[in-house]
């Protein structure tokens, strides 16, 4: 029994961690994918069996694990991945959350998508073709969305009889690429995701290699840092008034801590109205008056003062306050094949808020093969990044991305389709 | 030093407390389809946390095939009445009388692909903008690509290619008259975690999903319960065995696991070491390759 409660206590003690994939068609990134899941067994028989029978038929030699991951049908027609796809392993010590997104050029936005909520980006790069412009592709978007940490995973490394040389030049061109990126966490691992060297278990064929496997890597990568626990930040998502005697005059704000650590007592400001008051309460149904809340908790506060709040307002500390204003500028990347409207209005969200806005500027674009700026051109197509300012027809209550993703993120809505067609990290 | 870190249950949990949140605050008429199972009695649970102390503000909604392990009637009927939410129910039957669905003929019928049927002349007739389901992105490849907020056309159907890009935590709810939408806060939870969590959170559920003895047969390495409703091939016949419901759907088409498991301890025990989805059970994924694609597009849950 008493191994089974240690087990079990291990269970309980996860930790989660989302990543992100990105690599060119060929690069063996499902084949990557399928290895970690397979390797891990998070890969059950019946799975197993599927992939095998539709590899026969297909007539190919081994089974292919990048079967497991090309779910929709015209995907396994065309080999091809044409969406976001979340798959999900564990090992004692974490669980994983990946979102796979295809590396074509076309792309882009999904790979956006996917980088918006990752902890860690793994890029693939083919150990014969080295450092390419999809690889730089993909490493910029990871620093435009500021994913904390970025693994390169130099794959195909039997194709390459597992030298030391190629491993070694490859690791030295990224780092002139990521000089020029604001890339913090770079780690580099030589795998071979077909004949599975240093997925999951160390590779015996690259005895130069002093590092660790990339699952390892994974299970012990820093993160609990990724989050800003300095400043407090509660947007509030709904109130919570019960309509029963007992709960007679609970007027509680229901929400998601976005930063910093609230606590009973604690004197906040209520903005966009600037009125001041005290933490009274932390609530959640099974743990109440909780001596403290912290980012990403979902939890409910009530206030010592009986002030209107509604959906759309921010908690803040009151020496601690994020910017308020009409004039946000912040870099995109486009997401819909409908093109930016110059004059048109758009839906913005921010946060628990929704408002107008309209385009004031294109300031630039960025090429991302070259990351060089193209000014002057007004256009915004489908995958584009840059950066624009917009006007808000009322405040939103914010920080820059950098200080704090949850409040330092917009979306933009057409309100003819009502798509999401723009993503904005604020400057 | 203060420990700022959670585990990994109470990070899907604050995620999906966040969503139920998003879907009272976003839309006006939401409904939390219930099954009996475990996945709907784990959303109804974190949607009594999300507005704790208030009460639920929607009601559940079942879509009842009329082939039900009796268990599953009595725990959601109790469950309803304890927590005082409404439970809505809406009958496959009565589609079939209306002659909108055709019940499925010869050896492996099932209603299981009627539900979807009903379940959108349900969402017309209560005028539902969403509906609120326990789907799981590990339970199969085409849900793997569903967003937490997936919309659908005025038909209730799904198009796997033209979802909208879902960033960070914001979620897009707008849409159309006469559009809805499907909302998924159990997307990123896997079996394992939804087991993790009914022990963690001491949540009650059926006792069909621990062992008990029952009659049975083996269909295509698959054991079915018994019921009046099914027919037998020559070459079946009925045992008793221990058995336990690794998820609980219709029963024509719910695998039952042989297992001695009667704790949460033993199931979470079980489900570590073993080596089958939880639908390899379902025959009704079985059917091809991209069976539930097929029954998404069509406005399946």
């Amino acid at each position: 029994m008493s191994e089974f409660q240690d087990k079990q206590d291990g269970y309980l003690n996860m930790e989660l961690l989302r990543f992100t994939t990105a690599g060119s068609v060929d690069d063996g990134k499902s084949t990557l994918i399928g290895r970690l899941l397979y390797d891990s067994k998070a890969i059950f028989e019946d799975q197993m069996e599927a992939i095998e029978r539709a590899s026969i038929n297909k007539g190919e030699e081994h089974v292919n694990l990048a079967l497991l991951t090309d779910g929709l049908r015209a995907e396994r027609e065309q080999g091809i991945t044409i969406d976001v796809a979340y798959r999900y392993f564990a090992t004692p010590k974490r669980k994983f959350i990946i979102a796979d997104t295809p590396g074509h050029v076309q792309y882009t936005r999904n790979m956006v998508t996917g980088a918006s909520t990752a902890n860690a980006a793994i890029i693939l790069v083919d150990a014969r073709n080295g450092v390419v412009e999809q690889t730089i592709r993909h490493s910029f978007i990871a620093s435009l969305l500021q994913i904390p940490h970025v693994i390169i995973c130099i794959n195909k490394m039997d194709l390459v009889d597992y030298k030391e040389e190629v491993y070694e030049k490859i690791r030295k061109d990224y780092n002139a690429v990521s000089d020029k990126l604001n890339v913090k966490d770079v780690r580099f691992v030589p795998i071979s995701a077909l004949k599975g060297d240093n997925v999951v278990d160390r590779s015996e064929r690259m005895p130069w290699y002093d590092g660790t496997t990339l699952l390892y890597l994974l299970e012990h990568l820093h993160i609990k840092n990724d989050r800003n626990f300095n400043d407090k930040r509660f947007p509030v998502q709904y109130v919570v008034r019960p309509q029963k005697a007992e709960w007679h005059d609970y007027r509680g704000y229901a929400g998601r801590v976005a930063g910093g650590v609230f606590k009973p007592g604690d004197d906040v400001t209520i903005l966009p109205a600037g009125l001041s008051s005290k933490v009274k309460t932390i609530d959640m149904m099974g743990a109440e008056n909780m001596a403290s809340a912290f980012p990403p908790q979902s939890v409910t506060i009530t206030l010592e003062d009986d002030i209107d709040i509604s959906r759309g307002d921010m908690i803040v500390a009151i020496d601690d306050l994020p910017s308020v204003g009409q004039d946000i500028t912040f870099k995109f990347c486009w997401l819909s094949e409908k093109e930016l409207m110059p004059n048109a209005k758009y839906t913005l969200r921010h946060t628990t808020k929704e408002v107008k806005c309209v385009i004031k500027s294109v300031d630039y674009k960025i090429d991302i093969n070259t990351l060089e700026k193209i000014t002057g051109d007004k256009s915004v197509r489908l995958n584009e990044i840059g950066k624009m300012t917009i006007r808000t027809t009322q405040p939103l209550i914010f920080d820059s991305y950098e200080k704090n993703k949850i409040t330092g993120c917009v979306i933009l809505v057409d309100d003819a389709t009502n798509n999401t067609i723009c993503a904005g990290m604020i400057v | 030093m203060e420990k700022h870190n959670i585990n990994h249950l109470r990070e899907l949990e604050a995620e999906s407390i966040y969503i139920m949140r998003e879907v009272a605050a976003q839309f006006e008429r939401p409904a939390l389809l219930f099954s009996g199972g475990k996945d709907s009695i784990v959303m109804f649970h974190l949607a009594r946390k999300a507005f704790w102390p208030a009460k639920v503000p929607f009601p559940l909604l079942h879509i009842d095939t009329g082939h039900n392990f009796e268990e599953t009637l009595k725990f959601r009927d109790d469950l309803a009445k304890e927590h005082g939410v409404q439970c809505l129910v809406r009958f496959v039957q009565d589609s079939i009388d209306q002659g909108k669905a055709a019940e499925e003929t010869g050896i492996n019928a099932s209603r299981n692909m009627l539900q979807t049927v009903t379940l959108l002349d349900a969402i017309e007739e209560l005028k539902l903008d969403v509906a609120l389901g326990g789907g799981r992105r590990d339970e199969e490849k085409a849900r793997a690509k569903e967003r937490f907020f997936s919309h659908r056309d005025e038909f209730g159907q799904w198009d796997p290619k033209n979802q909208r890009p879902e960033l960070w935590n914001i979620f897009n709810g707008k849409k159309k008259m006469g559009e809805h939408f499907r909302v998924f806060p159990l997307s990123n939870w896997t079996e394992m975690d939804v087991w993790q969590y009914i022990y963690m959170e001491d949540i009650d559920i059926p006792n069909l999903y621990f062992t008990h003895k029952r009659e049975v047969f083996n269909r295509d390495g698959v054991w079915l319960a018994k019921a009046d409703f099914m027919q037998l091939k020559d070459t079946e016949k009925l045992e008793i065995k221990d058995v336990r419901c690794r998820t609980i759907g219709d029963i024509t088409c719910t695998g039952l696991t042989l297992s001695m498991a009667n704790s949460l301890e033993d199931i979470i025990r079980e489900v570590a070491a073993t080596r089958t989805t939880e639908r390899g059970g379902r025959a009704d994924d079985k059917r091809s390759e991209a069976a539930m694609e097929d029954r998404k597009k069509e406005g399946y849950f």
